[in-house]
């Protein structure tokens, strides 16, 4: 049975069917993301200022991936515009670029992720708080690791700044505002501390709302790479049978691969600076 | 943008060669424009990111420039990437509604804010002893 309008626009839209298809996707994306986006919304507007960290994220690495984000979209436009010229050589160089930025993007994200999960704060049974890393570099301990590793005391490395403004006492060595303090390691006992986490989502309300945003916007970076990705290896052979289908077809994922460039476009500055 | 970019195309093979070079034309002149959206797209990268190191003293000014420069960012990728500055309006009609339905979705969020749950410790403040319920 032959799909209708894959290539003739349908007379009473005017467009193929799979535009309308994605389009109608993208609305319900667009449903997703302003409820996740409302949440944040909701959730810095109600926290107190001194409960919403400022400075964790790495903005030069941040910036660095918009811009191979914002590469990725123009790349996509440039593969579709180079089959409605005919050229499917410039086709598969346009989308191998735009795969390695999906592949350059994760992988970014990737590193500051591992950095999250490495990174710990200690609040003290005395108050005192200090972020910083502790010794080994371990992934997601929290307060029951030690208590299950039956730990004396934790050899942690703090960071020379705390991230609260106004600051918390910190008890890092450093006050929050002196910067270049030395990351010398302190024996803390591990009566001493009332709960130790890391920057993972049960950490705040901000990494909460951070690990959901930006987790679910990489889950459809990786999406939208992976049939990019087909599209340009095993399901090209549809350009030597059915050209015009084919470069609906890319016409159909760029629409896609943009939309995840536009969420990004407002994920970086929710997250990153403000 | 032109229809060109909206409606399902022929390929060139099987158009005249006149008709063929009119299309490579347009096509051309668009690239062009993608690369011109694509500079305007770093550079507003480039803005937002040193507006956050110029630390202006009014946090709703920053707020406001930085969500502008979004917002100019998304109409970049939208209205050209995304071809949407000529489109069909079967996709007008669709985003339409999408605005609609979004627009309705925030405001009953934002009439819910205060509506909190009752018999949890936001309602009417902390530690607040509830009526007991006779009905039950």
């Amino acid at each position: 049975m032959e799909i209708p309008y894959t290539v003739k626009a349908r007379p009473d839209t005017g467009l193929f069917n799979a535009k309308v298809g994605i389009w109608l996707f993208l609305a319900s994306e667009v449903m997703l993301f302003g409820g996740l986006f409302s949440s944040y919304i909701f959730l810095r507007v109600a926290a107190d200022d001194s409960a919403w960290p400022h400075g964790l994220l790495n903005i030069p690495i941040g910036t660095f991936n918009t811009a191979v984000l914002i590469t990725s979209s123009v790349t996509v436009v440039l593969a579709w515009a180079s089959l409605k010229l005919g050229n499917f050589k410039k086709f598969r160089m346009y989308q191998s670029v735009t795969i390695l930025c999906a592949l350059g993007f994760l992988g970014i994200k990737s590193i500051e992720y591992k950095d999250k999960f490495t990174h710990y704060e200690i609040w003290k049974t005395n108050g005192e708080r200090m972020t910083g890393h502790i010794e080994g570099s371990p992934w997601f301990w929290d307060t029951e690791t030690l208590r299950q590793k039956n730990m004396q005391e934790l050899t942690f490395h703090p960071d020379p700044k705390f991230y609260f403004t106004p600051k918390v006492k910190h008890a890092g060595g450093a006050s929050g505002e002196e910067h270049g303090a030395k990351h010398e390691a302190v024996k803390v006992p591990v009566s001493q501390i009332k709960r130790l986490s890391a920057y993972v989502p049960a950490h705040s309300t901000y990494f909460g709302i951070y690990f959901t945003l930006t987790a679910l916007h990489a889950l459809h970076v990786l999406a939208g790479a992976i049939v990019i990705a087909a599209l340009w290896g095993p399901l090209a052979k549809m350009w030597r049978t059915e050209p015009e289908r084919f470069t609906n077809r890319i016409e159909v994922s760029g629409l896609f691969w943009h939309f995840v460039d536009l969420v990004w476009i407002f994920l970086f500055p929710v997250l990153y600076l403000l | 943008m032109s229809n060109a970019h909206t409606q399902a195309q022929p390929h060139p093979h099987t158009h005249s060669a006149a008709a063929v070079q009119a299309h490579a034309h347009d096509v051309a002149k668009h690239v062009k424009v993608y690369i011109a959206v694509f500079l305007g797209l770093l550079a507003g990268t480039v803005a937002t990111v040193a507006m956050y190191y110029v630390h202006l003293d009014s946090v709703p000014l920053t707020i406001t420039i930085a969500l502008f420069i979004a917002t100019v960012k998304a109409f970049l990728v939208a209205g050209f990437f995304m071809h949407l500055i000529s489109e069909k309006k079967t996709i007008y009609a669709i985003l339409l509604a999408t605005a609609f339905f979004f627009a309705g979705m925030m405001y009953l969020i934002v009439w819910g804010r205060d509506e909190v749950p009752r018999g949890t410790q936001y309602w009417e403040g902390r530690n607040v002893q509830l009526p007991v319920d006779k009905t039950r």
